[in-house]
């Protein structure tokens, strides 16, 4: 049922809805799974998410509500933790947008949270 | 606020104070420099000093005369209140790690401590000194927090061994017992909060969860009437469960004033509040704010809470949402390129040597040079005291705490009135809050 999911949200992706895709993922995240290879493959989907994103993502950030703003933090740092080429870069931009609307208290529960992507 | 007008009398009352402080610490070393005073000229807001270890628990005592608090070490130091400074009275040195708890029983003028090294003691006044009863709870890990019932005829311990003891005082025996509620606790109990009726127990956990528990014991209460968590109280009974679906530990919880709601703050920057007149309605905020590490009712609606921002902040319940209200700590704008005064937390914040008149204007003119000699001293002794460097470093919040608050209590009023609270923080300062007149100058910040 996941890789159905994981594969309607490829298709998204496909189709150059950004934000639509953003928010399915960040949506559907599996934070419940015990199965690493699904949170790395949900994980990958979104860094290509981020990674060929083109429109304001500021804008994209204020849209999103307070769990799915938190939610992205959490991938952002994931992200960091495995870096593909220029993706720090991308990472960081996101990191700074999402920042300014989720503050301190969303990093704080990056760091506290157990059910991790 | 409105606009701050030069008063000469308090500018030459400064000038003196920071002279004798500056005095007694180049003579008599740091001792006699530690318990000053900062009352801020707006009177919103009242900072007393106790050296620069972090001030961990504190608790006053009921006309708020007496203070007992914890310098982050095994002792506790007993304070009497005289005139606008703390005098300290008494150390009470009997635990032999750090104190983790403090609560001073308002009527029955009883403290009782608690402390890493497992015990608890209960301290009466005998004469002018205070005597000791030792109180083995049986957990074999720390003991983190204590709470006397509002009757005090009981207190509950959290810990570190995943329960709370629960102990009253054996007559026959002479000797306090210990009860425990285990289940199903399965972490450290960080705090506890009891409920009006002297029955219920609410305890926040390193498990993330919020519980309410019944601490009955039927040796020295009366059967208790049915309340809104419940009807049946047997001891230990776990009355009710709330997680808010976040990962933080459970720093601190309170009871409403009426006890029908429950609210805790969490290590997830997170703020929630249970309501048992609403079928266990949970709410939850979480916001950009750092974590709080402690929170109480200050009304029926409202709470106070603090923590690593440094700066209380109040919420209001509504019964459908918390709202965040504003910080009580408004930070004053500071006059740029005046550096050397706003580094001195002993004056006000909003006290600015520019101010003075020009010389000439009057007698106070050729005070100027000599308050920036002793202002430069003071910060250099300051500096080498707290950073073991002579040197300015432009490390200072805007906020009056300088660092963690650990601490929120009520001062004056209850639970269900407060006019002022309490908070204490790593930086060594207890700060007094007037929450009445803070409302009146601070906009958007609604109190009821």
């Amino acid at each position: 049922m996941l890789a159905a999911v994981i594969s309607k949200k490829s298709l998204t992706v496909s189709t150059d809805k950004y934000q639509e895709a953003l928010l399915l993922v960040l949506q559907n995240a599996p934070i419940g799974s015990k199965n690493q290879a699904v949170k790395d493959r949900a994980t990958s989907l979104l860094m290509r998410v981020l990674t060929s994103f083109k429109g304001d993502i500021d804008q994209c950030v204020k849209s999103l509500d307070g769990k799915n703003v938190d939610m992205l933090m959490k991938y952002i740092y994931r992200g960091f933790e495995m870096p593909t080429e220029n993706s720090s870069a991308v990472l960081l931009t996101w990191h700074q947008k999402v920042f300014a609307v989720g503050g301190l208290g969303s990093i704080m529960r990056v760091m506290t949270d157990r059910k991790r992507v | 606020m409105g606009e701050y007008t030069p008063n000469t009398n308090y500018l030459n009352h400064q000038i003196l104070t920071a002279r004798i402080a500056h005095s007694q610490r180049l003579f008599n070393g740091f001792t006699a420099f530690l318990f000053t005073v900062d009352k801020s000229s707006n009177s919103m807001s009242e900072k007393h000093n106790f050296g620069i270890a972090p001030v961990t628990c504190h608790s006053f005592n009921r006309d708020r005369t007496g203070l007992a608090l914890s310098l982050n070490d095994s002792n506790v130091k007993i304070y009497k209140k005289s005139g606008q400074k703390w005098q300290e009275t008494d150390t009470l040195s009997e635990h032999g790690q750090r104190v983790t708890g403090i609560d001073w029983a308002p009527d029955s003028n009883r403290i009782v401590t608690c402390s890493a090294d497992r015990n608890a003691f209960v301290w009466m006044l005998e004469g002018d000194k205070w005597k000791q009863v030792l109180v083995i709870p049986r957990i074999n890990r720390a003991a983190t927090c204590v709470k006397w019932s509002p009757k005090e005829n009981k207190f509950a311990v959290g810990s570190g061994s995943r329960l709370i003891a629960i102990c009253y005082y054996d007559v026959e025996n002479n000797w306090w017992v210990s009860r425990h509620i285990k289940k199903p606790i399965r972490s450290t109990v960080t705090c506890l909060d009891w409920h009006p009726n002297n029955v219920l127990l609410a305890a926040g956990s390193t498990d993330f969860k919020c519980r309410v528990f019944s601490g009955y014991q039927k040796e020295v209460d009366e059967k208790p009437g049915p309340s809104s968590w419940g009807s049946k109280m047997p001891f230990g009974n776990l009355m009710a469960e709330f997680s808010n679906g976040g990962g933080g530990w459970v720093h601190s919880v309170s009871f409403s004033p009426s006890g029908d709601k429950v609210a805790w703050v969490g290590h997830d920057s997170s703020v929630s509040v249970a309501d048992a007149t609403m079928g266990n309605q949970l709410m939850v905020i979480k916001e950009s704010f750092l974590p709080f590490m402690s929170i109480t009712w200050v009304t029926e609606n409202s709470m106070v809470a603090a923590g690593y921002d440094c700066n209380p902040m109040v919420f209001t319940y509504t019964g459908s949402k918390i709202n965040m209200g504003a910080k009580l700590d408004q930070p004053q704008e500071k006059q740029s390129g005046n550096i050397r005064c706003s580094s001195i937390n002993e004056m006000p914040k909003d006290w600015n040597p520019n101010c003075l008149p020009k010389n000439g204007d009057s007698e106070d003119g050729g005070e100027e040079s000599e308050i920036d000699v002793i202002a430069s001293a003071m910060n250099r002794f300051k500096n080498l005291d707290k950073k073991g460097t002579g040197s300015d470093t432009a490390t200072e919040l805007k906020t009056q705490h300088q660092n963690t608050i650990t601490q929120v209590s009520i001062h004056t009023g209850t639970k269900g009135d407060a006019s002022k609270v309490a908070t204490s923080g790593v930086d060594g300062n207890v700060i007094l809050w007037d929450l009445k007149s803070l409302e009146s100058s601070i906009q958007g910040l609604r109190i009821s």
